[in-house]
């Protein structure tokens, strides 16, 4: 589904990216770990479009990115607050991302039954603007407006910050199950090595720009990524 | 610690995303300054023998001060419209060691050096120096004199910051007092009560008692007090958002459903104007300056120069074309980056936008009917002038647009925001104006007044008619620019 070659990004004559090859197959739950400054976000803005890479290219479904926006109607994305539009109440926002991917009011509505537990009955009817929500709520908001539309591939950076115990355990749920019935290829970044591992088949490890591991999550994979994170503490 | 408030002002600018725009601005509005600064050094020399000329008997002295009033109000209205509050970007500075005291006082001093300030002192002190020295005026109760109405000036810089604040953000609060204000004008003008007389006798007793020169200081003292009881009582993070128990308006829109496949995005574009303080303002300035016309179709010294008259037609039916347009794609700065992940193709973005200045160009064109009134060449050239700004002025300013990359935060509170009401917001349009005037002013000069209508008319028809291939352009340029305009969006601050 989405393919990187030779892509790298160069921020004066830094090398924060530097992928050779990454392919990620349909319908695969793919996850990001790396510390700070690892190239997580700049992977996820090179998807999708957001900066220019320096060398190389990615390809979404065959659409090289930065070239067309022929991949824009089956993708959909959450990176950060900026997402979202501050002066719309919710609803309306889920409605105006409905819109964008044809769906009428009615279809957002049964869209939205679904996730009335995640809500938790913050958010739906309380005639509030999102930028007077809460940081937690507001992420609830992009994740599930990611969802609209039965995209083919979900791009969520960091979703479990900010998020409280029971949605993020609500959250992992939601996210297994996706790829899993509609095949949706679900990207998602975090720092909690937790709970990558009990998301997604496969993780990758960056470190600097760099691909230092690819690996199928098993019963072992917690244990190696542990042990990877805590070498730099145990040498010293 | 001023010191270091300069040092933070000074880096600030230089390494705002939008440096290389306004260092341009800048130079323009420098040499626009410094024009002013000569006319009124001209003035301040040239006022004692001119006043002489026209009015023999009167002592020149006691004829400025009858002016006195006059000139005030209009520098507080200009102030008003062109002065901005010296902002400070206070919210880092709120939990670090610094006195609450120093930081509004580094505000209220700042704007002290304002260039309004210095320039009512061009026109002062060499008038007054004028009096002391070729017509031997005492000079204690000159210097007197020269002190109180210099104080009065800086009395006004502080008035306005306190006008500005109660009124940006509800213009219609203001309406009571420009009412008042034009009555009192109108009794003075009827010689029933007149105000300025009165005015005037103060500064020319302030002229014979030097010493009463201490009343506008006092007075200058007590509005930097208002001031700062003003900003220092504002300095918490929640000042600003007292409105927030309100509840969310939910108007729909749903009439804009006919306009297809940008419906979304013009429903989306009338909440953002309607919800939020900085845009909703365009609205209502758009209204008042319909009111335009008045100033100058009844007025004679114009009726010969039907150019001028162009500009008053574009300006009333584009005011809101400029305003707004000239803050595309900065309007949606905050999300921008969602716009350009979404499903919504770079044209179509683009065409809502100009759906939306055209529908406000022609609401502002049926608005400005009633001046038939004055003949039916208005109307036509008003008509012209919207058409003009429909086909070529709007895809001018959203190519201008292309380039801006200077966030606007809509939720930032007001407190100290007033983001682009300077004077460079006016300077943007200036090409948007003069190029229709020249082009009138060729034709109905060298054929006739018909003429011109028909190619003012005609250029704005092309620019409609050439509007799919425009937007294509644009649309190609918005998305060049994307990278950059993205990064300039993340960087907040002026």
């Amino acid at each position: 589904m989405i393919t990187a070659t030779n892509l790298s990004k160069v921020y004066s004559g830094n090398k924060v990216l530097d992928i050779e090859h990454l392919d990620i197959p349909s319908g695969q739950n793919f996850g990001l770990v790396g510390n700070n400054g690892a190239g997580k976000t700049t992977f996820f803005s090179l998807l999708l479009d957001l900066i220019q890479p320096t060398t190389g290219n990615i390809f979404n479904n065959e659409i090289t990115v930065s070239q067309s926006e022929d991949w824009k109607p089956f993708t959909s994305s959450f990176i950060d607050e900026s997402f979202l539009i501050g002066y719309l109440t919710p609803e309306e926002y889920f409605y105006f991302i409905g819109d964008l991917r044809n769906r009428n009011k009615a279809d957002i509505d049964s869209f939205l039954t679904q996730f009335e537990d995640l809500f938790n009955g913050e958010i739906i009817g309380r005639k509030k603007y999102l930028r007077d929500l809460s940081k937690g709520n507001q992420k609830k908001v992009g994740i599930v407006a990611a969802l609209i539309g039965d995209p083919e591939v979900v791009i969520l950076d960091e979703p479990f910050a900010n998020l409280d115990p029971t949605t993020q355990i609500r959250l992992k749920k939601l996210l297994k199950e996706l790829s899993k019935t509609s095949g949706t290829t679900v990207l998602i970044s975090s720092h909690d090595l937790i709970h990558v591992t009990e998301v997604c088949e496969r993780i990758v490890v960056l470190d600097k720009g760099i691909i230092v591991r690819d690996m199928e999550t098993s019963e072992a994979t917690l244990n190696e990524l542990e042990q990877y994170f805590s070498r730099e503490i145990a040498e010293s | 610690m001023f010191k270091k408030f300069v040092w933070l002002e000074w880096k600030s600018f230089l390494r705002s995303a939008s440096f290389g725009k306004s260092l341009g601005l800048k130079i323009l509005m420098a040499f626009l300054a410094l024009y002013f600064s000569a006319m009124f050094l001209f003035l301040g020399i040239a006022l004692f023998p001119m006043l002489k000329e026209i009015y023999p008997d009167a002592d020149p002295l006691r004829v400025v001060n009858g002016f006195i009033l006059t000139y005030f109000s209009f520098e507080l209205l200009f102030r008003f419209l062109l002065q901005t509050l010296p902002v400070i970007d206070i919210k880092s500075l709120m939990i670090l060691p610094v006195k609450k005291s120093k930081v509004v006082n580094f505000v209220l001093v700042k704007s002290l050096f304002s260039f309004y300030n210095s320039l009512p002192l061009l026109l002062i002190v060499p008038f007054g120096l004028f009096c002391i020295i070729r017509e031997d005026y005492p000079a204690a109760n000159m210097l007197g004199w020269m002190l109180a109405i210099y104080t009065s000036t800086l009395c006004i810089n502080y008035l306005n910051f306190i006008i500005k604040k109660r009124f940006t953000d509800n213009l219609k609060a203001l309406l009571p007092v420009i009412v008042v204000g034009l009555i009192l004008a109108l009794l003075d003008y009827l010689e029933l009560f007149q105000l300025t007389d009165y005015f005037g006798r103060i500064f020319n007793y302030i002229y014979s008692q030097p010493l009463l020169a201490i009343i506008p200081v006092l007075l200058l003292i007590l509005l930097y007090i208002w001031n700062y009881k003003n900003l220092f009582g504002k300095f918490y993070l929640d000042a600003g958002l007292k409105g927030k128990s309100k509840a969310a308006s939910t108007a729909e829109f749903s009439w804009t459903k006919k306009f297809g496949s940008i419906a979304p995005f013009l429903q989306q574009d009338l909440k953002l104007i309607w919800r939020n303080k900085r845009p909703k303002t365009t609205i209502y300035l758009s209204l008042i300056i319909l009111g335009y016309g008045l100033i100058f179709y009844p007025n004679d010294t114009y009726q010969e120069m039907p150019a001028f008259f162009v500009f008053v037609g574009i300006f009333m039916t584009g005011i809101f074309m400029i305003n707004f347009g000239q803050f595309v794609p900065s309007w949606d700065a905050s999300y921008y980056q969602m716009i350009m992940a979404q499903n919504i193709p770079m044209q179509q973005y683009l065409a809502s936008k100009m759906g939306l200045i055209t529908f406000s160009v022609v609401v502002l064109a049926i608005l400005t009917t009633p001046y038939v009134y004055f003949g039916w060449n208005i109307l036509l050239l008003n008509l012209a002038c919207a058409l003009y700004n429909m086909g070529v002025n709007v895809p001018m300013l959203l190519f201008a647009g292309s380039f801006n990359k200077k966030a606007i935060d809509l939720d930032k509170s007001p407190f100290m925001n007033y983001q682009g009401t300077g004077a460079s917001q006016w300077l943007v349009s200036l090409p948007l104006l003069v190029l229709p005037i020249f082009f009138f002013w060729l034709v109905n000069k060298f054929v006739n007044y018909e003429a011109a209508l028909g190619v003012i008319a005609g250029l704005g028809i092309i620019g409609l008619l050439l509007r799919p291939s425009i937007l294509t352009f644009l649309a190609q340029k918005y998305r060049q620019r994307k990278y950059v305009t993205i990064q300039g969006f993340k960087q907040k601050g002026d």
